[in-house]
């Protein structure tokens, strides 16, 4: 019945709100409000996922810190809304969320058709299979005639059509609403094969009975450039999402961590550390920020590898490497224009 | 109206008096209608208006357009062809006969079954009487979603997997993928089946209403039983002999994930149906509870005076006038299934709220069409089935001279 209260939430708002969301920029929101709403994962271990006391952890949720310690110079004023993949555009269209990182893949559609803007790539990942061990498969190819759980309402979906349609090869597909129901359905046997994007097939195994009893297979089926989407038409809220990002990156690649950033911002010479910090400059003041906020998000949530290490890097459990997650400058795909 | 021209007989009366319209009541009732109608219109069309005019804003697509466009995703079980390469609007009819067909079975099954638990809880029998008791208690005061994924992890935990599928002698196939059933093939001539078929249950009607005038002008009975085994059973099992079995079966056999042939019942259908039958079948039981309970006990005792044993009382005295108060209860009941089989969602069966209002509409993000369909189809369903049942009911009711 969710998506159907949602669905009503989002028609009241397009319809009755004609005004009051175009009156008032997202940041004024923010701000009036005093916490960020954050669309996150219903739970995702490495990217969003509440403990037992209700704090959140996660590279996405490092994210939604990260701004709101650029915005309040607090990582804890942000209130996390756990959305299932089918919930979640509903969700940040109709206002209810302020931004969406939720492991969600940017495409074209999503960008165009949605009303939404998507932001920089803080996961690139693509899809993968995971299967029992016992069923001696070594490769997806060796899946035809195989049944296939997973989520609904994702790109996981479409991907899976398209791998079985262009390689010739039957399958069964049964979908559920939730990754939880998923993940259940195929540890119950209901079906051989597990997809979802390759992070999550990792994280999702230690959810299993007995996790040892399956691998990932080796193919990667698709490109899942996983990042924060808000909505369109709030270019300033846009930018301040992007710079979030671009100053955790810039930072690693200037050796600023969250335990040195004060010291660095005293004795740094450096201009591109200087401009970073905002000792030098005032670049926060464009996006409706103060000059500071470069430092308020290191000293807070740290620079964009620290944040991987400790979440799903070899500091977490899912022991998941850097890759193409990597700064440009080891050989990744993660590159920041120049804070200048 | 002064009392002078209420007078009846008075020339006033006749002849209607001149009074300002505002101060007529008939036309200041047309007045307050269209000014009401105006405001209701102006309403819909503003909220409509806003509403497509903030969706541009904010860069939404709107319109139906998306209708034919390519899908891109599957869809487990299906009863008409769908490929990934068919449309939304094609994925919106597999989703809607997949949600008419659990309606439907379930409708069937939960009949049935509340009908003897019904029953059952009037039994003089104690034990059956309690357990029906006990049934009822237990199904209506507990969630019907909890029961829903009671049913689907009981049923999926107790099945063996594929390759230690049960087999059930006829060729039958049972596991975690569900049950597999041999395919008919129809041969040819087995059309002649089909029609001997049909012209059995019309002459079995034919005879029962000769049978019935010959019963009101004579009192002789014709043996009615008699005559429906022969004509619809007896009549097309020797036609499809002569016309040389005409019907063969392909056996599913086991592969290497799954079995091939066959046709299979996914356990996400099973679980909805008897999740359910077995809810709904609490409901309908206490409805038939009540309609029995509520001829009075006269009428069997009457009934019993006149010489009928215990059978044909229930079946001729206090069935019939039971319907009339069973009927309006069972027809809502019928309405709360097939709109509560919309939380298949929850158990991963391709239903309608799935499928459409599920992925169709997380894909093409449009959310305002794709659940004003929804609901539209939904008020379809059930208003027909509303105007079905009375028909039916107008039909049972009692006729009073």
């Amino acid at each position: 019945m969710k998506k159907v209260l949602m669905s009503f939430a989002i028609g009241a708002a397009v319809v009755m709100t004609a005004g009051a969301a175009s009156a008032q920029t997202t940041l004024e929101q923010v701000k009036k409000r005093g916490t960020l709403q954050c669309g996150s994962n219903t739970g995702l271990a490495g990217f969003g996922v509440p403990d037992a006391q209700g704090n959140w952890s996660g590279l996405d949720v490092d994210y939604c810190r990260a701004m709101a310690a650029a915005i309040f110079n607090d990582p804890t004023k942000v209130k996390f809304v756990p959305l299932s993949s089918k919930d979640r555009f509903t969700a940040l269209q109709s206002g209810e969320v302020d931004v969406l990182v939720r492991n969600t893949t940017w495409t074209m559609s999503r960008d165009t058709s949605l009303g939404l803007e998507f932001g920089p790539v803080n996961y690139y990942d693509g899809q993968g299979f995971m299967v029992r061990k016992k069923l001696k498969i070594a490769s997806a190819m060796e899946l035809s005639g195989a049944s296939v759980c997973t989520q609904q309402g994702t790109t996981t979906e479409l991907n899976l059509a398209d791998f079985f349609r262009a390689n010739k090869l039957k399958y069964e597909v049964v979908t559920f609403a939730t990754s939880d129901e998923t993940i259940k359905a195929y540890d119950a046997g209901r079906c051989d094969a597990f997809t979802t994007d390759a992070s999550g097939l990792y994280s999702e195994r230690l959810r299993l009975t007995a996790p040892d009893d399956h691998i990932v297979l080796p193919e990667i089926i698709s490109k899942e450039p996983l990042g924060p989407a808000t909505r369109h038409g709030d270019n300033q809220w846009f930018d301040l999402v992007k710079w979030t990002h671009y100053v955790m990156l810039t930072a690693e690649e200037l050796g600023v961590t969250k335990a040195n950033a004060d010291e660095m911002a005293k004795t740094s010479t450096n201009p591109d550390v200087k401009r970073l910090l905002g000792t030098e400059g005032n670049f926060g003041e464009a996006i409706g920020l103060t000059k500071d906020f470069g430092i308020q998000i290191i000293k807070h949530v740290g620079n964009y590898g620290e944040s991987f290490e400790r979440n799903v890097g070899a500091g977490s459990r899912l022991k998941v490497a850097r890759g193409v997650n990597a700064l440009w400058t080891k050989g990744g795909l993660q590159y920041a224009p120049p804070i200048r | 109206m002064s009392s002078v021209d209420a007078r009846p007989g008075s020339a006033a009366s006749v002849e209607k008096p001149r009074v300002a319209f505002w101060n007529d009541p008939e036309k200041r009732g047309y007045i307050f209608q269209a000014v009401l109608l105006a405001a209701v219109v102006y309403f819909v069309y503003s909220a409509a208006d806003n509403a497509l005019a903030n969706l541009q804003k904010q860069k939404i697509a709107s319109g139906f357009g998306f209708w034919n466009n390519t899908a891109g995703f599957d869809i487990g079980q299906r009863l008409i062809p769908y490929e990934t390469t068919s449309t939304y609007g094609r994925a919106f009819w597999v989703g809607l006969l997949n949600t008419l067909l659990v309606a439907g079975v379930g409708i069937f099954f939960a009949t049935i079954l509340g009908f003897i638990i019904g029953i059952a809880r009037l039994s003089k029998n104690w034990l059956v009487q309690k357990l029906a008791t006990i049934y009822v208690e237990a199904i209506r005061n507990t969630p019907l979603l909890l029961q829903l994924l009671f049913w689907y992890n009981a049923v999926l935990k107790a099945l063996p997997e594929v390759r230690d599928s049960l087999a059930i002698p006829g060729g039958l196939f049972l596991n975690t993928r569900g049950l597999f059933v041999p395919e008919p093939s129809f041969g040819p001539s087995f059309s002649w089946v089909l029609y001997a078929l049909g012209a059995g249950i019309l002459g079995y009607f034919g005879f029962s209403r000769w049978a019935k005038a010959r019963q009101a002008a004579t009192g002789q009975i014709a043996p009615l039983g008699l005559a429906a085994l022969g004509l619809i059973v007896v009549f097309p099992v020797l036609v499809y002999f002569l016309a040389g079995s005409p019907l063969s079966f392909s056996v599913p056999e086991l592969g290497r994930f799954n079995i091939r042939g066959g046709v299979q019942v996914y356990p996400e259908f099973v679980a909805l149906v008897v999740g359910l039958t077995i809810y709904t079948a609490a409901f309908i039981a206490e409805a038939v509870r009540a309609g029995i309970q509520a001829v009075s006990k006269g009428q069997t005792e009457a009934a019993y005076a006149l010489g009928l044993r215990p059978g044909p009382t229930l079946d001729l005295v206090v069935i019939p006038q039971a319907m009339r108060v069973i009927i309006p209860p069972l027809t809502s009941n019928y309405l709360n299934l097939t709109k509560n089989s919309s939380l298949a969602v929850a158990i991963g069966y391709p239903d309608l709220v799935q499928v459409f209002t599920g992925t169709v509409l997380n894909q093409t993000g449009q959310a305002l069409e794709v659940v004003a369909i929804t609901m539209l189809v939904y008020l379809t369903i059930s208003l027909s089935t509303s105007l079905f049942m009375n028909w039916y009911n107008a039909r049972k009711a009692l006729v009073e001279r």
